[in-house]
């Protein structure tokens, strides 16, 4: 039963799905309920399963994921929003010191099925603080899962198998992605939440992205096509745990990797996934493995975000010096 | 018993009742506004709001339980001394707070504690060589906190009373009567994270009672470098009843907190408890209170001490005899006994404990982790030297 429909739709419709299925899913956030949050992705929800399900909460992270925690232990399953990138450091605090922890201190014997998503990343022209990409923060946190779809149907399956899992999950919403369309076949078995998967097969170079940055990784393949040379695209969908196995595979085929992400370099995801890869396939790399993503610089002001953004050309030139090894 | 105290702070003023109250207050050196039950000297007193009226029986029992836990809390101390624990926060002054309030709890109450609630958790028979642990360095916390329904400790300051309440909407959610209550104290009173509880439970009318022991100091601060209003007085500004106890009073701690549970369960929402009390020792093993605050202090609060004050209660009424006494002593020394030898024979985790528990669900990269440190450490069995880390 396949439909088409926006990222942010998928998302809804798989909100709602989790509220129908489970009467312990509580969706919390500022403006989640008579809005229908600022990007309306809990659309109709409040509506429809009323304020004792669909909670808007008070201005105040901090409070929002730790009474979170504290519902979680009482048997729950919160599914917070924040609602930008840039405000979920105030929460920070409950979720790498207590939420990511709780499970482990207590030998195992409590769970903390929480899910935070977070809007994230630039491109919509956003003032300071709505841009920002701190994954590799939480991802570096052991106890948190971290995951980002890059497409309709990964958030529509990838939501409710975060909202299904026993362990705190930070799900990572693209939001300059949030009106792209794409297919959801809602009757299909999704595949595993932690895997990767190769979105477009190539022989010459490998790129590996998430969240936002897959289109642009397609694209890149589509361009370079047009000049002869054939890219593989990895989505990596999890960078918490990473499914390493994939990108192996197909870099011991292509010989090459290069790693794209909106986050600044330095401490990145594209550090971590190097280094692996590295120690993985060195005798089946032609070259070093190449990251291209942010700068160590604050998010500059919407005007220059695609100066600041990788965009095709920064990921073709990557590709290039890559292949010139 | 209902609450009549109003979200102005402390018990209405009812007049001549409240003068009086003060008046006795101020007499005997205590605070003004301090719910008093049983005054230093061992003298009961009355209090229109929070009247208490129990057995013999049932007062010797909550002497017994301050009694074993400061000799608990004291053979914890000298464990540390020995270089069997390698930390503890000591509870010594705080017994009323803790034991009062402890068993004003309902068993299907819960519990959100800060790391120094020693005398709670053992109203709510949590094994005490639980709490030894994370000092012992065996583990974090390492009890089931449904068990008893006493959460772990909290080493963050403030970060439990968030996790209270959102357990307190929950209750209410589910339709229970049940009550939760969040220790902290005054120097977390401070904290963001009580700031948005009180928030948080304040506009849920969550059933939560905010239990701080202002024990007067945040290691080296005063409570002046926290407030500048009675810590009790805030719960004002949030819209919910705030009353100051006398912490070492534990006639009065318990009415107060019995009250206020009630007043939460009762489907009226949050209230703060201020006991106002004092840390007779160091803010933990490490700390050196000679560098910030003076003997004399120190020698007044003693003149209070919540044992003492009962045990003369106890004798003038003729409640305990001198088997009672020899007997809580046999099982002191027999806590203490008991205490002693299970912290020296706690084992060590094994090794690959490192690795357990870090996800409900599992993960790929613990799992590659474990294996390889798995097979590093077989190397040191083998002598196969080349089998790495991984790293």
């Amino acid at each position: 039963m396949t439909q088409t429909m926006a990222v942010a739709k998928a998302l809804n419709e798989s909100l709602r799905k989790a509220l129908e299925n489970d009467p312990k899913v509580l969706i919390m956030g500022e403006d989640v309920g008579k809005l229908g949050g600022v990007f309306r992705i809990t659309d109709g929800l409040y509506k429809d399963f009323g304020e004792g399900r669909v909670i808007d909460t008070p201005l105040a992270e901090s409070g929002i994921v730790g009474t979170a925690i504290g519902l979680a232990l009482r048997g729950y399953r919160p599914v917070v929003e924040i609602q930008f990138d840039g405000f979920v450091f105030p929460a920070y605090d409950q979720i790498v010191t207590q939420l990511a922890k709780m499970h482990a201190r207590a030998l195992g014997k409590i769970k903390l099925p929480v899910v935070i998503r977070i809007p994230y990343g630039g491109g919509i022209g956003a003032v300071e603080h709505h841009s920002e990409s701190p994954e590799a923060l939480f991802a570096h946190i052991p106890g948190l899962k971290v995951v980002s779809p890059s497409n309709a149907s990964d958030a529509y399956w990838m939501l409710q198998q975060a909202i299904e899992c026993d362990d705190p999950v930070i799900f990572f919403e693209p939001k300059r992605r949030y009106w792209d369309k794409g297919e959801v076949d809602v009757s299909a078995l999704p595949g595993a939440l932690h895997r990767a998967v190769v979105a477009q097969q190539g022989t010459d170079v490998t790129l590996a992205a998430y969240g936002p940055m897959v289109k642009v990784c397609l694209e890149a393949a589509a361009a370079a096509a047009n000049e002869g040379r054939s890219l593989e695209v990895v989505d990596l969908r999890s960078l918490s745990p990473i499914d390493f196995d994939t990108i192996q595979a197909s870099v011991q085929r292509t010989g090459r990797l290069v790693v794209v992400h909106e986050a600044p370099v330095f401490y990145g995801a594209g550090a971590e996934i190097a280094a692996r890869i590295t120690e993985r396939c060195f005798y089946h790399l032609e070259a070093p493995v190449l990251r291209v993503g942010g700068f160590h610089a604050p998010y500059p002001p919407a005007r220059l975000e695609e100066e600041y953004l990788p965009g095709l050309d920064r990921v073709l030139d990557a590709v290039d010096r890559a292949l010139a090894f | 018993m209902s609450v009549k105290s109003t979200a102005a702070g402390g018990p209405p003023a009812k007049g001549r009742g409240r003068t009086t109250r003060a008046t006795v207050a101020k007499r005997r050196g205590g605070e003004p506004g301090l719910v008093q039950l049983l005054t230093p000297e061992g003298e009961r007193v009355e209090h229109d709001d929070y009247a208490i009226d129990l057995t013999p029986e049932e007062l010797r029992g909550l002497y017994r339980d301050m009694v074993l836990t400061r000799r608990f809390d004291a053979e914890a101390i000298t464990l540390q001394r020995q270089g069997e624990l390698g930390l503890w926060a000591s509870l010594l002054g705080q017994e009323a707070a803790q034991i009062g309030s402890g068993r004003a709890t309902r068993p299907d109450d819960y519990v959100f504690p800060t790391y120094r609630e020693h005398g709670v958790a053992w109203t709510r028979d949590v094994d005490p060589l639980n709490l030894l642990g994370m000092f012992r360095g065996v583990n974090h916390g390492g009890w089931d906190p449904n068990e008893n329904n006493f959460q772990l400790y909290t080493i963050v300051i403030g970060s439990q009373t968030l996790h209270a309440t959102g357990y307190a909407m929950g209750v209410a959610k589910d339709g229970s009567d049940a009550a939760v209550i969040a220790y902290f104290g005054d120097g977390a009173s401070s904290q963001g994270d009580v700031a948005e509880s009180f928030t948080f439970a304040a506009v849920y009318n969550a059933p939560v009672v905010f239990f701080c022991q202002n024990n007067q100091w945040a290691i080296s601060e005063p409570t002046e470098k926290q407030s500048r209003v009675p810590i009790y007085q805030r719960a004002a500004g949030f819209g919910f009843p705030g009353v100051r106890v006398d912490g070492n009073d534990v006639l009065a701690v318990l009415a107060v907190t019995r009250a206020a549970l009630d007043h939460a369960r009762s489907g009226q929402g949050p209230m703060l408890v201020e006991a106002f009390t004092y840390r007779m020792g160091a803010h933990t093993t490490t700390d050196d209170p000679t560098r910030y605050r003076r003997d004399e202090e120190r020698e007044e609060w003693a003149s209070k001490d919540p044992i003492a004050r009962l045990k003369i209660y106890l004798e003038r009424e003729g409640l305990a005899d001198e088997a009672f006494y020899a007997e809580i002593d046999a099982e002191s020394d027999a806590l203490a006994k008991r205490v002693r030898e299970g912290v020296r024979n706690m084992p060590d985790p094994g090794t690959m404990a490192i690795f357990e528990n870090v996800y409900a669900d599992g993960s790929a990269l613990v799992d590659e982790e474990r294996a390889q440190f798995a097979e590093y450490q077989a190397s040191f069995e083998t002598g196969d030297t080349t089998a790495g880390t991984g790293h």
